[in-house]
């Protein structure tokens, strides 16, 4: 397996840390090496969060430079901006449609930018935008939304289905692995045909 | 059996692979998962203690008694827990004594970015760096047998990257570690002057056999490459220096206190150019100058801030990234908030409407000081809020005390306010002081502490009643208010600010995040009765979004926390879906 950087970028509160563990666990089951780096603390409280996976046959820094990333997967549209820089200039970009107003925005200090995904689908030829949040709202629970962007993630992989399964029913928690397996197909199926 | 583990998790797992049987410590951020997860294994003893100071000499006593002790902290918590550290250091241990102690270069969660080495080089006590998360659980079994051996707590010094990354980690079984005797020796564990005096001598004899030891740890290692280039190195800065320089040599540093001198000349003496890299202060390239040796470190590296292989290679080799696409736009910054639905927002906003100066502390509350409640003035560090208004008063007057209140959340107050709520008491100060109840440790991500009246495994313990606890340290005027209970609450804090002696209000609202917190639907805004005031934009509600021409709440953001219908003058706040009774 080559080596693959996978950032997640999203809003503290969004299931950043919980995407990363599952990724972690699909990662550790492929047998290869694999860190992970988390942000705990105060930027959870709302603050823009990146969590970033590598795996590989060994890694060395757990954390993804500027150009990069192989796929980025961003859970609201400016966190997608924000991090724009890190990808390669081949990476996968897979953006939640969902718009957070950070805390300048909603003061009048900034103004929150117009057509983030057409200006990244200008300068990346692999970019697809998935409404995650009305398709979780579709499996009964909108904080399955992380789970249906894993689902969406997991087609441009090579890794195995069922390890993604695996992965999503050893993470979340007993009384969600239902609606999570439903978040995941979903996404699953919507991108069946993103990545041909 | 391999695992992925955060580095704090491996940590604990190391804990309980070396046969410790006493963990402790206070919870901060980047440490606090340490003892979360050291918690879940029931051979070993774990407790939240009340501050840092207290939890490492409760570590410290059962490493007198015999057994395996550990105590964990964020690097700010070391300054706490200095005073038993030092001395602790002359003692020496019974049982191994670990100290974890995590550093945040960067300061993603704190107040200030000092270096961890440089305390434990004033205490004489070895200090051992982690790279990864493999290495957090080998390198704390190592530091048990290094404590014994030597007869000194050790220091684990972790960073941000470390802790909270994940790596996968070998697992093995727990060690059999019986309890050590214990036998009564004053000369030893009893610090006054005269045997503290011996003691300095044991603690100097102990530094040269530890220099002995570091040349021939495995704990330090070299990894032979091009030796065009020789970069020695430690913790997290490895990594990065392994991918910003590639195949040259490595003298990867584990144990950075003491450092293998004659190891460190030996690997200078075989490349051509010498690098030092390491994140904060130039401890190890100082002690490298010290020697004569000719380094390349902080002269063209920055002692602030987190360092990653791109900046490596930016200060090393002026290599920038270019930039791969034509994307021009600002981005609008994403600091932190209250959560929706969070008591602090009710408090601050009424301390604001009150034009007070705030004198705050450390939690999420801190978040008080940002736009748009913008309601904090000064943060220092844990407890700091009390004695801070004190002194504000007392360089002032007493009619700064009316226009002054200290806030402290609840386990902040018992880790280090009560002492200058004590100050006050004793030396008649006419302040307030309000104690922010939200029936939880918050920031660190919910953690028990001796008002919650439960401990770290959940189970129900005795609780700290800080109404009670107040009056006992002499507070006569104490009152107790939900802050959500605007009217109320304003009512309060303007009574106990004007006054003429000292109060403590408490206002107590659990944590919006706790489980057991239930609001009612989302709230939504009747446009036909909005008429723009903008009064519920003074709240800095993440939920409520202008949207210039109308003023709209984010139903995925609202958790029907019911505040904002509480400003509207209006009516215009109504719950979603006709729901209003």
């Amino acid at each position: 397996m080559n080596n693959t950087s996978i950032m997640i970028v999203g809003v503290g509160g969004q299931g950043t840390l919980l995407t990363s563990r599952i990724l972690g666990d699909v990662a550790l089951s492929s047998g290869v090496d694999v860190k992970v780096s988390e942000v705990h603390g105060m930027s959870q409280r709302g603050g823009s969060v990146v969590t970033y996976v590598k795996m590989g046959e060994k890694i060395f820094s757990p954390v993804i430079e500027k150009n990069e990333a192989d796929i980025i997967l961003c859970f609201e549209k400016l966190e997608a901006l924000r991090w724009i820089d890190y990808a390669k200039k081949d990476a996968t970009i897979i953006i939640n449609t969902q718009r957070i107003d950070p805390m300048p925005v909603i003061t009048g200090k900034a103004k929150y930018p117009e057509n983030i995904i057409e200006r990244i689908k200008d300068n990346y030829k692999k970019v697809v935008d998935v409404p995650a949040l009305d398709m979780a709202e579709k499996c009964g629970n909108i904080k399955t939304a992380n789970v249906v962007m894993i689902g969406v993630m997991a087609q441009c992989t090579e890794i195995d289905k069922e390890i993604w399964l695996k992965a999503v029913e050893k993470t979340v928690k007993p009384q969600f692995v239902d609606v999570n397996i439903k978040a995941f197909n979903l996404g699953y199926d919507f991108a069946r045909d993103c990545f041909i | 059996m391999k695992k992925l583990l955060l580095g704090n998790e491996a940590i604990a797992r190391g804990v309980y692979e070396a046969g410790a049987t006493v963990a402790t410590a206070y919870p901060g951020t980047p440490s606090t998962e340490i003892t979360e997860n050291i918690a879940k294994y029931d051979e070993i003893y774990s407790e939240w203690a009340p501050n840092e100071k207290v939890a490492l000499e409760v570590a410290i006593g059962a490493s007198y008694a015999g057994a395996r002790a550990t105590c964990a902290m964020k690097h700010v918590g070391l300054n706490v827990a200095a005073d038993p550290l030092f001395t602790a250091s002359y003692t020496g241990v019974n049982g191994g004594l670990v100290i974890f102690v995590a550093d945040d270069p960067g300061m993603h969660s704190s107040q200030n970015e000092q270096d961890t080495r440089i305390i434990a080089r004033g205490a004489k006590v070895p200090v051992i760096e982690p790279s990864d998360s493999e290495e957090c659980k080998n390198f704390t079994k190592e530091a048990f047998k290094i404590s014994e051996e030597f007869d000194a707590p050790v220091i684990v010094r972790l960073t941000t990257r470390i802790a909270h990354s994940q790596g996968i980690v070998e697992l093995q079984d727990r060690e059999n570690c019986e309890l050590k005797p214990y036998v009564k020796n004053p000369a030893k564990y009893v610090m006054m002057p005269a045997m503290a005096r011996r003691r300095h001598v044991s603690v100097e004899e102990r530094m040269a056999k530890l220099r002995e030891y570091s040349e021939n740890s495995s704990l330090n290692r070299i990894e032979w490459g091009d030796r065009k280039i020789g970069v020695i190195t430690a913790g997290i800065a490895y990594q990065y220096a392994r991918e910003a320089f590639g195949d040259v040599s490595y003298l990867k540093i584990g144990m950075v206190y003491p450092l293998p001198e004659k190891l460190i000349k030996e690997f200078a003496s075989q490349v051509e150019t010498l690098y030092v890299i390491e994140e904060l202060e130039p401890f190890i390239e100082n002690q490298c100058r010290l020697m004569g040796l000719n380094v390349t470190g902080k002269d063209k590296l920055p002692v602030i801030g987190e360092y990653s292989a791109a900046l490596i290679k930016e200060k090393i080799f002026g290599e920038t990234s270019e930039k791969l696409n034509d994307i021009q736009i600002e981005v609008p910054g994403r600091p932190p908030v209250l959560c929706a639905g969070c008591p602090h927002r009710a408090t601050y906003y009424v301390l604001k409407k009150l034009k007070l100066t705030v004198s705050g502390d450390i939690g999420c509350y801190t978040l008080g000081a940002l736009a748009p409640l913008e309601s904090v003035d000064t943060t220092v560090c844990m407890g700091a809020s009390v004695g801070v208004a004190l002194g504000m008063e007392k360089a002032r007057g007493a009619e700064q005390s009316k226009k002054t209140v200290a806030v402290i959340g609840d386990s902040t107050f018992i880790h280090s306010g009560i002492t200058g709520l004590i100050d006050m008491v004793y030396n008649n100060s006419k302040g307030t002081v309000i104690i922010l109840d939200n029936s939880i440790t918050g920031m660190t991500g919910h953690q028990h502490n001796p008002t919650t009246g439960f401990n770290i495994k959940g189970e129900p313990a005795k609780q700290v009643d800080l109404v009670k606890l107040c009056h006992a340290v002499g507070v006569d005027r104490v009152k107790v208010c939900d802050p959500f209970n605007l009217k109320e609450f304003e009512q309060i804090v303007k009574e106990e600010v004007a006054a003429d002696e000292l109060s403590v209000i408490i206002a107590q609202r659990p944590c919006a995040l706790l489980k057991y917190v239930k609001f009612g639907p989302v709230l939504t805004i009747n446009q036909d009765k909005c008429t723009k005031c903008r009064m519920c934009m003074k709240l800095g509600c993440p939920a409520i979004v202008d949207r210039d021409d109308h003023i709209e709440i984010n139903p995925t953001q609202c958790v029907g926390c019911d505040l904002c219908p509480r400003v509207c003058k209006f009516n215009a706040i109504e719950k979603a879906g006709g729901q209003n009774e």
